[in-house]
């Protein structure tokens, strides 16, 4: 098993890592690709910032005078 | 309504994680920003129940949850999502990170059980403890680390045996879609 680590991923799937089992032998390279790929996706939302639309909301209910205008 | 400035402040904070959030939920950009919109709006009508001092990060994501759930069971249907409108916005994918690599996780995220889903993101993207998570999903921290555990067994499971080759958009749609109807 621990040949899987540097080929293919597919042979720690023969292995046999049963959903729902917290498995310490889930391939350790897969597990921290995942945690990765988990906040890669996450940051690149992240850094777009907040869209005007949110800035404009806040702004537009912070000022109750406003409301008339658009 | 005249919001407290270190109130506004601490909102607008909040919202580029609220909109990740938001988007591994629906899994639909634009949906992704009316429900996070749909939120500020509950929340500012509701700012009193806020306790200074908390988490107003968590605060937001459970009202954010909360509405995502009651508008989810009515809106079933619509998740059809068929312009791949996420896939649209998120594919400047990091360089650091191969692109089949990005394609292979985001179909397998998409494919694990919601609950899961919102557990792994909100302990492995979002950065809450185990105990914030579950506030937030109004579970036992237990029920957190178990779907957590269960989401990292799945989705390398996921990872290991298929082949990017084989999912497009429309495949990543249609796991949302037959995810959705299970559910």
């Amino acid at each position: 098993m621990k040949d899987a680590k540097s080929t293919g991923t597919r042979s720690q799937m023969e292995t046999g890592t049963s959903p729902g089992k917290p498995d310490a032998k889930l391939g350790r390279d897969i597990q921290a690709k995942i945690g990765q790929q988990l906040r890669a996706l996450y940051d690149e939302v992240l850094n777009q910032g907040v869209p005007d639309r949110f800035a404009d909301l806040l702004n537009r209910l912070d000022k109750p005078d406003d409301k008339e205008s658009r | 309504m005249a919001l407290d400035a270190s109130v506004r402040d601490a909102v607008l904070a909040a919202v580029p994680s609220l909109r990740a959030f938001a988007i591994s939920l629906c899994g639909n950009v634009d949906r992704a920003d009316d429900l996070v919109q749909e939120t500020l709006l509950r929340a500012l009508a509701n700012i009193n129940s806020f306790q200074p001092g908390t988490n107003m990060s968590a605060w937001l994501f459970t009202i954010l949850r909360n509405h995502f759930r009651s508008e989810y069971r009515k809106r079933r249907r619509e998740v059809e999502d068929g312009d791949g409108s996420y896939a649209e916005t998120l594919k400047s994918h990091p360089e650091q990170y191969g692109r089949v690599e990005f394609e292979e996780f985001r179909t397998a995220l998409a494919k694990l059980p919601p609950d899961q889903r919102e557990a792994l993101v909100l302990v492995g993207a979002s950065g809450f403890s185990y105990e914030e998570a579950a506030t937030i999903c109004e579970c036992a921290v237990g029920t957190i680390k178990s779907r957590v555990n269960r989401a990292r067994t799945r989705l390398s499971e996921l990872m290991s045996v298929e082949s990017v080759d084989d999912f497009g958009p429309d495949r990543t749609t249609r796991a949302i879609l037959a995810r959705t109807e299970r559910a």
